[in-house]
């Protein structure tokens, strides 16, 4: 009888919504914002400075905003109506007006077609390398038909393409190339190079690397990259002298592998020595082991240290603009210094930010995916 | 029969049988010693065929090398200055020490800035309160894919773009936030004020030796003697009597607008004051990972069986939590302090006369750019390798002590 009552009373209160204080939204602010009374007090500075931030950024880069201005007389004042507006209101129609240059630089107009396809084409190869079905052999073709293809559409001068000097080249594909070709240049010295580290039958190959990774990584890379546009030239004989992109590909690459060579020796000590002691019982050679035991192994292990070293080259790749190479940053730069459009720079460069930010947080998004994955399959 | 017989099992070292070198590349000594000295001969000979090219490009250019130009005088303004320095008389020497000490001046400044503000933005990520942990993930999430040289030219634009000295934003009549930089009083250095700091500095010794005595006492009895509220006595309590002992001076050089420009007072110059705010966000924004990812490093059952010895937060935390995790932190948090120091380099973008920026300046002055250059690396180098030895040293000292 008792146990009926119970039963009864359960099954009533199943019927009735639980209280406000334990489901729903105000027991939910409840719990994770005013839970005490100094969680109650942050909540309600943070939200009253985020509200009065997020009102006036509304104002500035929405309702006050100028979007587009009519075509002036003068070309010179094209940019009244924002001229009225600034301090109260965003001034997007100067990225109207010089997104071809910031994107592409001084690309030919006509032919900006094909710098933009080389851009699908980079992207296109970064979404192919981090899907995990094609992690094998044939990545490195795709890699290098994708590179030469990039190649032949900036230079042109076949296939019926018109010729475009290197220095006519610039913003976002020339970030594109630093990164991507550093990247494909550096990762095959870096492997090589982390090889030697731990090498203990080459005592003096090993010091070279040694040598060669603490230098590189002792120094910042604008001291590379002065190197490369001031004493590279002297180094190289009479009358041969590679151009200004070209030398700071170079110092890209040598500054890239002296850190992928840091996170593949990573991935070789973590391999347990049994690996290598197998390997050796089989009696495979010392490249038949690194080939087919020891690489395929140790990379994957350090797949998303690698994402986020290229992620710092990606970001790296900015300070291009030190020596003057017309690279996304440089050519947003320069399109603030148009005499029509001074005043400007805050609004051109949330536009560099935010375009930098895709890449990045794509990237980076990416790589803690896998980490996640990665880090089920070991904890199973 | 005779325990005495040499059993070649027992033998101390048993290694195999030392061999003679054969000239054969089945040898693996043999092959080794080849292919060492092929690398070394191709790296010499790339590095001589280097040499050689810049020797001759050197002649052709009539540039002589050696660092005998250090001497020479230097015509380069420098806007910054800790040390004398007169553009026109100082000499080149004396112009990159300005430009190295302008560098530890941002990198010291910034270090330290950074993380602070690097752990309580990481503290933040883990606050209970979900406001405070969504802003200081977006934060985080935002900033660290940005390039930072794009940050630098934002925040210079943007002191830049601060009203004329006449239209400053002011705090009080004492600090003035203008186009020219942040105006701050400065303090008038007097005879009190050494003293009082030479009491601060014994205030200092006296509180180390309060906390051993309070350590052995505590060993010896189990009572605490109470540590903070002596020290804080100490520290305060003595350079402010001595200070007002000897009067209580107090004056400040306030900064004035005289025409069209301030007098008086100390200046952060919007260069400084970019680099520093760039370098600090940027970096904070990797230090917060570095101190959230430490923090949770430490199992949960830690702070439990803190709390079940009846140890309380604070005690917890400073104990217990923080050596775990300072073991995690310090060395990546090594590599961030020495990113820091390098993204230092990035003043000579927006005209902040760091090493980089003076050496570039000298070089292409005096064309010596292969001096310059050995220049700016072996100052990093040193710094880098500077920083590194102090972490290593601070890590060993904090390290589990294994037996």
């Amino acid at each position: 009888m008792a146990s009926q009552a119970v039963a009864d009373s359960v099954q009533g209160a199943a019927r009735e919504r639980p209280p406000a204080s334990v489901v729903g939204p105000v027991a939910w602010a409840r719990r994770n914002l005013f839970n005490s009374i100094w969680s109650s007090l942050v909540t309600l500075v943070l939200g009253y400075f985020l509200l009065r931030w997020a009102w006036g950024l509304l104002n500035w880069g929405v309702l006050h905003a100028v979007w587009t201005v009519p075509v002036a007389a003068n070309p010179l004042e094209t940019a009244a109506p924002c001229r009225q507006a600034q301090g109260v209101g965003a001034c997007w129609a100067v990225i109207g007006d010089k997104w071809r240059f910031i994107l592409f630089g001084r690309y030919p107009y006509d032919l900006q077609w094909r710098p933009a396809l080389c851009v699908l084409l980079f992207v296109g190869l970064y979404a192919v390398s981090a899907s995990r079905r094609f992690w094998r052999k044939e990545l490195l073709y795709i890699w290098i038909g994708t590179l030469t293809a990039i190649a032949v559409l900036m230079w042109g001068g076949v296939l019926g393409m018109q010729y475009v000097p290197q220095d006519e080249w610039g913003g976002l594909p020339i970030t594109l190339i630093l990164a991507t070709f550093g990247l494909a240049f550096a990762f095959p010295l870096a492997v090589l190079v982390a090889l030697g580290r731990r090498s203990t039958q080459l005592p003096a190959v090993k010091m070279l690397c040694v040598a060669y990774v603490e230098l590189i990584r002792g120094v910042p890379l604008i001291s590379l990259l002065f190197m490369a546009s001031v004493m590279f030239p002297l180094f190289m004989p009479e009358g041969l002298n590679p151009d200004k992109l070209l030398r700071a590909q170079i110092a890209i690459i040598l500054f890239a592998a002296a850190y992928l060579a840091e996170v593949v020796r990573g991935g070789l000590q973590a391999l347990p020595k049994g690996q290598y002691e197998a390997a050796d019982a089989l009696g495979l050679s010392y490249w038949k082991k690194t080939r087919l035991v020891i690489l395929p192994q140790a990379l994957r292990l350090v797949i998303p240290p690698l994402v986020n070293t290229f992620i710092g080259f990606f970001k790296d790749t900015s300070l291009v603009l030190i020596i003057g190479i017309l690279d996304l940053l440089t050519a947003g730069k320069n399109a603030m210094a148009d005499p029509v459009w001074t005043g400007f720079s805050t609004e051109i460069y949330l536009v560099l930010a935010a375009i930098y930010f895709i890449f990045c947080y794509a990237m980076s998004h990416y790589s803690r995916g896998l980490e996640r994955q990665f880090g089920r399959t070991r904890n199973r | 029969m005779s325990g005495t017989a040499t059993d070649p099992r027992l033998a101390p070292s048993r290694q195999a049988p030392k061999r003679a070198l054969r000239l054969s590349w089945t040898d693996p000594r043999f092959r080794s010693i080849v292919w060492q000295a092929v690398v070394v001969a191709v790296v010499v000979g790339i590095v001589g065929y280097f040499v050689g090219n810049a020797r001759s490009n050197l002649e052709a250019r009539h540039i002589a090398t050696g660092f005998g130009f250090l001497d020479e005088t230097s015509g380069i303004p420098i806007g910054e200055t800790l040390i004398p320095y007169l553009p026109g008389t100082s000499t080149y020497l004396t112009a990159l020490v300005e430009g190295v000490l302008n560098t530890l001046k941002v990198a010291v400044v910034g270090v330290v800035l950074a993380t602070i503000l690097g752990t309580l933005i990481g503290i933040g990520r883990l606050s209970p309160n979900w406001l405070l942990a969504r802003i200081t993930a977006v934060y985080v999430e935002v900033l660290r894919d940005i390039p930072v040289l794009l940050q630098l030219l934002f925040w210079y634009v943007l002191l830049q773009g601060l009203p004329a000295p006449r239209q400053s934003m002011r705090i009080g009549d004492a600090v003035f936030l203008s186009n020219r930089g942040i105006k701050v009083p400065l303090l008038i250095w007097q005879g009190a004020h050494s003293w009082a700091l030479l009491g601060f500095v014994v205030a200092i010794v006296l509180s180390v030796l309060w906390v051993r005595h309070a350590h052995r006492r505590q060993d010896a009895t189990g009572q605490s003697p109470p540590v903070l509220p002596v020290v804080l006595a100490l520290l305060i309590g003595l350079p402010a009597i001595i200070w007002a002992a000897l009067g209580a001076p107090l004056s400040f050089d306030m900064p004035q607008l005289h025409g069209f420009n301030f007098t008086g007072g100390g200046t952060i110059t919007p260069e400084y004051g970019a680099l520093l705010t760039g370098l600090v966000i940027y970096t904070s924004s990797y230090i917060a990972e570095i101190v959230r990812s430490g923090i949770q490093a430490v199992p949960h059952g830690q702070w439990e069986a803190a709390q079940a010895l009846g140890l309380h937060r604070g005690k917890t935390l400073r104990l217990v939590v923080l050596p775990q995790a300072l073991r995690v932190i310090i060395p990546p948090m090594t590599s961030q302090y020495l990113n820091l120091t390098k993204n230092s380099s990035l003043a000579v973008a927006i005209g902040y006369q760091d090493i980089v920026s003076i050496a570039n300046t000298i070089l292409n002055q005096t064309g010596q750019a292969i001096e310059g250059i050995a220049i700016i690396m072996a100052v990093y180098l040193t710094i880098s390798l500077s920083i590194s030895l102090f972490m290593n040293w601070y890590n060993a000292h904090i390290a589990l002590v294994e037996r």
